[in-house]
């Protein structure tokens, strides 16, 4: 099948593992992703905080390309994903105020791991796994913005996502209960107040450990970043040192899958995943 | 009864009428049918921050604390998770009451967290520039704006080594019609 792909900024720079790792998934899955052609950045949390007509106009000129081009829409980022839902309301609404043309807005938009729960990818996932992730503990985490708030993100269970969790346990992982799936990380406050930020995602690793996690698992890249950058820090501040690996899902179901080059996926990672990995068997001389 | 001496001790409120209409003009919510559940306030995750708390934002809103608020250092440190918006029982996108103060803040030029309205003013620059944000050249115009030249150097470097940083911005062709989005936007 064929899918319009808006990859955003971040999976084009600081989340490039995640891009790569999506291709490799759909490319074993025979999903082929077509680029929207010509997209620009949605805007995400800065174009809303200081200017919500430009929030929409941003987004909206997406979403007059995938409209073109009549295919299911792939977002992987929940910031651009939240925001194009966002404007896909609004131009249901009004296409004339905001794109002075029609728009059919026929376009099924989805996030990463709805996309893949889907009971026919899910099936084809359960049958691509080579490699099973026996014996690898993590936690689901979602993140607010492909979740929140429901009536924009068209999510069935915003307060208790599950998506996630059956995809890990197709790949053979162990998924480990949690309340805290939906919690903020910090957004897009890394830079400006890096204090809040550690506060927050000090407070997902404490509570991941006490889960019996090893692993965080994510579909949003300023999440994955959050988490993944700021454990240092955080012993720094806090005294309490983590070493949670922090996984794009489509990392895994990659290395499910038997793909051959995830390394250079580890290598980009702050905390690295290939001691936990090594250690239970699913990494080591013979994958390199 | 209170006593008078410590009621008079207190800053004085002077509501300003307009400031509940205006408010909800811009942002299109009904902050008037706030009751003061607080399901805002117990959801937040920023609240140890913040100096005044998601349910008051919207009661001083009605009472028409304009000054106090658009100062306050809560609009700025409220990230956009939703939460809020999601568990209001009176429906009110509280989240996007927060977009409207902030930008009335900044209008007004009295902006708590000058840092993070400078963030969000380069990702801006970034976007009108090429279209697309350019992660390297989006920190750097901020570095400059706020001369934090040092906060967070070792994450950026250790960021670089690993190739997460791009050297060049990746434009794209319709680089007009952006800017074109922006231009518009401040004729208006």
């Amino acid at each position: 099948m064929e899918v319009s792909y808006f990859p955003g900024c971040s999976l084009h720079g600081m989340a490039a593992e995640y891009d790569e790792s999506l291709q490799a998934v759909c490319e074993t899955l025979d999903i082929t992703l077509r680029e929207l052609a010509d997209w620009n950045c949605c805007g995400a949390s800065s174009a809303h905080f200081l200017d919500d007509e430009l929030a929409v106009r941003l987004s909206a000129r997406n979403l007059t390309i995938a409209d073109r081009e009549g295919r299911e829409l792939l977002i992987p980022c929940a910031a651009c994903f939240q925001r194009l839902k966002h404007a896909d309301k609004e131009l249901r609404k009004d296409a004339a105020r905001w794109v002075g043309q029609p728009y059919r807005g026929k376009t099924a938009i989805y996030h990463v791991n709805e996309f893949f729960d889907r009971p026919e990818h899910l099936d084809a996932i359960r049958r691509k796994v080579v490699r099973p992730l026996r014996g690898l503990a993590g936690v689901a985490y979602y993140g607010c913005l492909s979740q929140r708030p429901a009536k924009v993100t068209d999510s069935q269970a915003p307060e208790n996502p599950t998506s996630m969790d059956r995809l890990m346990r197709a790949v053979g992982m162990e998924v480990r209960p949690w309340s805290y799936k939906t919690d903020c990380c910090g957004a897009s406050l890394p830079l400006t107040r890096p204090d809040v930020v550690r506060r927050l995602s000090g407070k997902l690793f404490e509570a991941a450990e006490e889960a019996g996690a090893e692993c965080l698992v994510t579909d949003c890249p300023m999440c994955q970043s959050n988490l993944d950058t700021q454990q240092a820090d955080i012993k720094a501040e806090q005294g309490k040192q983590y070493n949670l690996p922090v996984f794009y899902i489509t990392e895994l179901m990659a290395l499910a899958f038997g793909h051959g080059r995830v390394d250079r996926w580890w290598k980009r990672h702050f905390v690295s995943p290939t001691a936990l990995l090594q250690s239970k068997g699913l990494w080591g001389n013979d994958h390199a | 009864m209170p006593d008078e001496s410590t009621i008079s001790e207190k800053a004085p409120i002077s509501p300003e009428a307009t400031f509940l209409a205006e408010v909800q003009q811009r942002s299109g919510e009904t902050v008037s049918r706030c009751y003061q559940c607080r399901k805002c306030t117990n959801g937040c995750p920023l609240v140890f921050a913040m100096d005044v708390m998601p349910n008051q934002v919207m009661r001083m809103i009605q009472m028409g604390m304009r000054d106090e608020l658009l100062r306050s250092t809560t609009i700025w440190l409220c990230a956009s998770c939703q939460t809020c918006t999601a568990r209001c029982p009176n429906d009110i996108d509280i989240a996007h009451v927060m977009d409207a103060l902030r930008q009335m803040s900044r209008e007004a030029g009295v902006a708590a967290e000058q840092k993070i309205v400078r963030f969000h003013e380069a990702v801006l620059d970034s976007i009108r520039r090429y279209g697309r944000m350019f992660e390297l050249g989006m920190v750097g115009h901020y570095k400059l704006a706020t001369l934090d030249l040092f906060g967070g150097a070792k994450i950026g470097i250790e960021m670089v080594k690993k190739g997460k940083l791009k050297f060049l911005p990746g434009g794209i062709r319709a680089k007009r019609e952006v800017r074109e989005m922006f231009e518009r936007d401040q004729g208006e």
